[in-house]
């Protein structure tokens, strides 16, 4: 049994093709994993793989994957961690998750999450903290905690989530795995419960570059639902090279400086990771995003803006939660949210709403959009430059349970370093880098829009010279 | 930065009915918040436009061609109040 | 010096005209459209506004969408954006109505006399019914929602405030929905609410061009009620004036039964609709391609060209050819006419004349009615204007005839044979001794006609009438009699 756990999902794959492994026994060694789950990593897990596919000849093997609880999974719960939609078994499923099952990879169930995705480290989950499979005192991160943790664990061969700010990058740092976000539109945002429209990427969590590639592949496409989802220009190779020659590594002074608040543990993996990069080729050389530093304002205008009309559904009228009684309709939608929605989600609906209140508009919403085109512009102009900006994904590691709740301001600043790229759509990858004091650090490599190959190829590279062990997290 | 007033008129125009309590941690909290995002207000981003879109992408459409709607027994399968077959709310005009 | 003079108002009208687009599909899914069937069958995650699902524009719908645009005259943006326009209501399931707000696709324009600020394209509302023995709103504990014309496509049409009365109001709420129903973009039925018109009314003293306050009056949905509703609010705004009372700024309902206004009850909110660029949709970029395509779908003559040619072309009475524009069916029944009237040769009958004609066949069949649907052909009715023209058979006789074909349609000439209603105009034909009867029965009034008042000779001509049960020509036996009395 722990054999099949061993194998990485592209290896698992490989092997069920070739006739080597049964998909029924791999999908069930994981299934008892997750259900045998004591991180709270999953809110859901299936009772069997479909029966109608053929995993042998599909290219993802039937090896099973762990998918974020606000993808809408057609009959089963999807409530983006929160109390407002406790059971809520929508009537479809969202495209990535069948592109996902159609190439030959069953859900394995659902992950916790922050509630709505908002959140850093997971505690905003109605269902409860998921905890970081190194250190089960500590935050997986978030939001997408639950699909890293259970990647981290080996309760699941890989995981989807989405990034809005950071979602993805920053729990795949500090539990030690994979995460790319890929560029805006790369994959269908259609049956993801929406948290910014403008930011929100689905995309995967993995054991390694390979896997990572591997099921990128097979979520990405235009897709006829989805105005906003573009065909990847190019085939998605899993990535082969082994050195890093000629590739130019910037690093962004405002977000990797002194004053970036970056603890001394991250920056020594950071720093011997900048090392490994040169003897692989890489040329490194400090450059600008002169706006980066308002990245994190920005962000906490637009996402809270478009959160705040896209959690406007959520009335008690169609669907979950509904507070009642003998109330006006007024009340039952002010008394259904309030009781719905936890402290955080209603913070920033509350800033959202602010931000777009007659009067506001200009100084916040409009004024973070133009925040937006300059930060984009930083990064083309970078990339003239060079071919990816690296960063530490988080400026710190996991922290304990509770240290950062009370703090709204402290827990937003884990997104410094992963809201630039989020603001300009483009795409960046999160690798282990190693370990500070027994916990993961994250290695940022961010490329312009649709760079994923080259990104992956170069992540691929430098994980090799890395070496990480992510196994102990999965004893 | 953001008075009581305010967040009581925020908080009806989202629809949240906060407590006595909440009103007054909602009005410190996001004070907090806006002290430090009001620092993009420095900025001169006189003429610059707006991004509301990272892609530039424009224009797509949809050919006026039906597709199945969901049955009904599926629309209402989450209704908290299904009612003549739709979903049942308070009346707007009940006093 | 006397009392003050009682001022003169001027009412300032703008129109807000919502119209559903006649596409097969909803404006951002693929659900049909609909009406009249059982509830919440025609949804989908992206109408019922379900977690998850987004919005994608139907390609019809813009084309429709730029259509009006071109037959209204506007600019047709190159560049125009879709917002979320914010509020919580049963009937709008995201809680945001995807519209447009500040880069609508068209501006600027004209219909008739009035010039057109707008028009954009958004979604219908789901339909919110009420339970209770009204069905009505208020008294009403619950409602419930059918979400079957959610996500309809909607142009609204924002004219300039360039109304000045009711009736004016109503004309042009007509000549739009000819406009739009020759467009073939929409039923336009005001009764099925495919059409709907809020209007905005104002007054201030004549002369002044200051605008008054305005307020906004909802649900009339009739032509008659838009007249009805703004004349009424017309004269509860003189009043208040008068009286030295301020108008409020108000959303008025107006109830067609009572033809009374009540104000909405105020939220407690002021609208604040937090408008913001909706993320889930792209720019529209109206192409030269698509603008052409437009084009080349529209009709070849519109009801403001029509009306234009109606009055300059064929000389008809403005009135008239703006009645026979702004409705086709009128229009086109009376070019039907025409074109007879030319091919019988037409003894050269001017379209004035014919024209004077539909009048009272209108008169016949119902005002609301279409004369092709009555038992009243074109040719008949271009066959009896040239028997008066010719004088075959008089105008008194000529209406009874129309009375008979509406009741059973046929050949006027076989209905004048018939019911012997052939015009009497000469002397051989028994009109001399019918006149010399005339001026024995009244010798005062022949007297008087003899000395030279000519209005005396009123009498004379209705007692030859009577006699002849209109058979005559007028101006013949004002003839006949004058040659008598010289
Ligand atoms: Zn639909």
């Amino acid at each position: 049994m722990n054999e099949l756990i061993a194998l990485s999902a592209a290896e698992a794959a490989e092997r069920v093709r070739a006739g080597e492994i049964d998909p029924g026994e791999l999908f069930d060694a994981y299934r008892q994993r997750a259900a045998a789950d004591d991180l709270n990593a999953f809110t859901w897990v299936a009772d069997e793989a479909p029966r109608d596919h053929d995993y042998a000849h599909t290219p993802l093997g039937g090896v099973p994957v762990a998918v974020k609880d606000l993808f809408c999974t057609e009959g089963v719960p999807s409530q983006s961690g929160s109390k407002i939609l406790e059971g809520y078994r929508p009537p479809y499923s969202a495209t990535v998750v069948r592109n996902l099952a159609e190439a030959g990879a069953p859900l394995l169930g659902k992950t916790n999450q922050d509630e709505f995705a908002m959140g850093s480290s997971n505690e905003n989950s109605a269902f409860g903290p998921v905890l970081n499979p190194w250190d089960r005192r500590r935050v997986p991160g978030g939001s997408s905690g639950g699909s890293a943790a259970a990647v981290a664990a080996g309760l699941a061969p890989w995981a989807i989530g989405t990034d809005t700010g950071g979602s993805i990058r920053q729990p795949a740092a500090l539990c030690g795995v994979v995460g790319l976000k890929p560029t805006y539109g790369a994959c269908s945002r259609y049956g993801m419960i929406a948290f910014a429209s403008s930011l929100d990427q689905a995309g995967p969590f993995t054991r390694n570059v390979t896997d990572a590639a591997l099921l990128f592949r097979h979520m990405v496409g235009q897709d006829r639902r989805d105005s906003t989802s573009l065909e990847f220009p190019e085939p998605i190779e899993l990535p082969r090279g082994e050195d890093l020659k000629g590739v130019r590594l910037g690093i962004p002074e405002e977000l990797v400086g002194a004053d970036a608040g970056v603890d001394p543990g991250v920056r020594a993996s950071f720093d011997e990771t900048l090392r490994l990069a040169e003897e692989l080729g890489a040329t490194l050389e400090p450059c600008q995003l002169p706006h980066a530093s308002h990245a994190l304002s920005a962000y906490y205008l637009i996402a809270p803006a478009e959160a705040s009309a896209n959690l406007a559904r959520f009335d008690g009228v169609r669907y979950g939660l509904r507070e009642d009684g003998a109330s006006d309709l007024t009340t039952m939608y002010s008394r259904t949210r309030e009781v719905g929605f936890g402290p955080e989600v209603q913070r920033r609906i509350m800033l959202g709403t602010y931000a777009l209140s007659s009067g506001y508009y200009d100084a916040y919403y409009g004024k973070a959009q133009k925040v937006r085109t300059k930060i984009a512009e930083d990064f083309r102009g970078a990339f003239e430059r060079f071919d990816f900006v690296i960063t530490p994904t988080s400026p710190w590691t996991a922290f304990e349970l509770g240290s950062k709740t009370h703090d709204p301001l402290a827990m937003y600043l884990n997104d410094f370093c992963t809201v630039p790229m989020s603001l300009a759509g483009i795409p960046a990858i999160s690798i282990p880098s190693g370990l500070s004091e027994g916990l993961p650090v994250g290695f940022q490599l961010a490329g312009p829009a649709f760079s994923e190959p080259r990104l992956l190829a170069a992540a691929y590279a430098l994980e090799q010279a890395i070496g990480f062990d992510g196994s102990p997290a999965r004893a | 930065m953001l008075d009581r007033d305010q967040v009581l008129h925020v908080a009806r125009l989202a629809r949240l009915e906060l407590s006595e309590e909440e009103v007054e941690r909602m009005a410190a909290e996001l004070s907090h918040v806006l002290d430090h995002i009001e620092k993009i207000r420095e900025l001169d981003l006189e003429g610059v436009a707006p991004t509301s879109h990272v892609i530039d992408v424009v224009n797509v459409l949809r050919a006026d061609e039906p597709e199945p709607s969901l049955p009904r027994e599926a629309v209402l399968a989450a209704a908290p109040e299904p009612l003549m077959d739709g979903f049942g709310v308070p009346s707007p005009g009940a006093a | 010096m006397g009392a003050p003079p009682v001022p003169d108002y001027e009412p300032v009208i703008g129109l807000e005209i919502h119209v559903q687009l006649d596409t097969r599909t909803k404006m951002f899914c693929g659900c049909e459209l609909s009406f009249g069937d059982p509830p919440n069958i025609h949804t989908c995650p992206t109408c019922l506004g379900l977690p998850g699902a987004l919005p994608v524009l139907n390609a019809r719908a813009i084309h429709f969408g730029i259509m009006i645009g071109l037959a209204l005259g506007c600019d047709i943006a190159e560049r125009s954006l879709f917002h979320r326009k914010n509020y919580f209501y049963p009937d709008n399931p995201k809680a945001y109505q995807i519209s447009q707000y500040d880069v609508p696709l068209c501006r600027g324009g004209r219909l008739g006399d009035v010039r057109i600020h707008r028009v954009h394209l958004e979604e219908d509302a789901a339909k919110l019914n009420h339970l209770g023995a009204s069905g009505r709103i208020h008294g009403s504990d619950r409602s419930w929602v059918d979400f079957n014309r959610c996500g309809t496509p909607l142009v609204e049409i924002v004219s300039e405030p360039d109304i000045h009365s009711a009736e004016q109001a109503r004309d042009w709420l007509i000549l739009l929905r000819t406009t739009l129903r020759q467009l073939g973009v929409s039923d336009v039925d005001m009764s099925q609410g495919s059409l709907r018109c809020d209007a905005n009314v104002s007054i201030r003293p004549a002369g002044s061009t200051e605008l008054g306050t305005k307020t906004e009056l909802k649900n009339m949905n009739s032509f008659a009620y838009v007249a009805k509703g703004i004349e009424a609010e017309i004269e509860r705004q003189k009043r208040l004036l008068d009286l030295g009372e301020p108008v409020v700024q108000e959303t008025l309902h107006f109830d067609p039964v009572t033809g009374s206004l009540t104000p909405l009850r105020s939220k407690e909110e002021a609208h604040d609709y937090r408008y913001f660029p909706e993320p889930d949709l792209v720019p529209l970029l109206a192409s030269a391609d698509m603008v052409a395509a437009a084009r080349a779908d529209l009709p070849t003559e519109l009801p403001a060209e029509r009306a234009a040619r109606f009055e300059q072309e064929l000389g008809l009475h403005a009135d008239t050819a703006r009645l026979f524009a702004f409705r086709a069916e009128l229009g086109d029944y009376f070019e039907r006419a025409l074109a007879a009237a030319g091919a019988n040769g037409g003894a050269g009958l001017e379209p004035v004349e014919l024209s004077n004609w539909i009048a009272p066949l209108i008169e016949r069949i119902g005002s609301d009615a279409d004369p092709a649907e009555s038992n009243v052909s074109p040719e008949s009715l271009a066959t009896l204007a040239t028997m008066v023209k010719t004088k075959e058979v008089s105008r008194d006789a000529a209406r009874e005839v129309l009375t008979h074909l509406v009741a059973e349609g046929g050949d006027p000439r076989r209905i004048v044979e018939r019911e012997g209603l052939g015009a009497i105009s000469a002397e051989d034909d028994g009109l001399g001794e019918i006149v010399d009867r005339a001026i024995a029965a009244d010798p005062a009034a022949a007297e008087q006609v003899r000395a030279g008042n000519m209005k005396a000779i009123g009498p004379l001509v209705g007692f030859v009438m009577r006699e002849t049960k209109g058979r005559a020509d007028g101006g013949e036996i004002t003839r006949l009699i004058r040659q008598r009395l010289q």
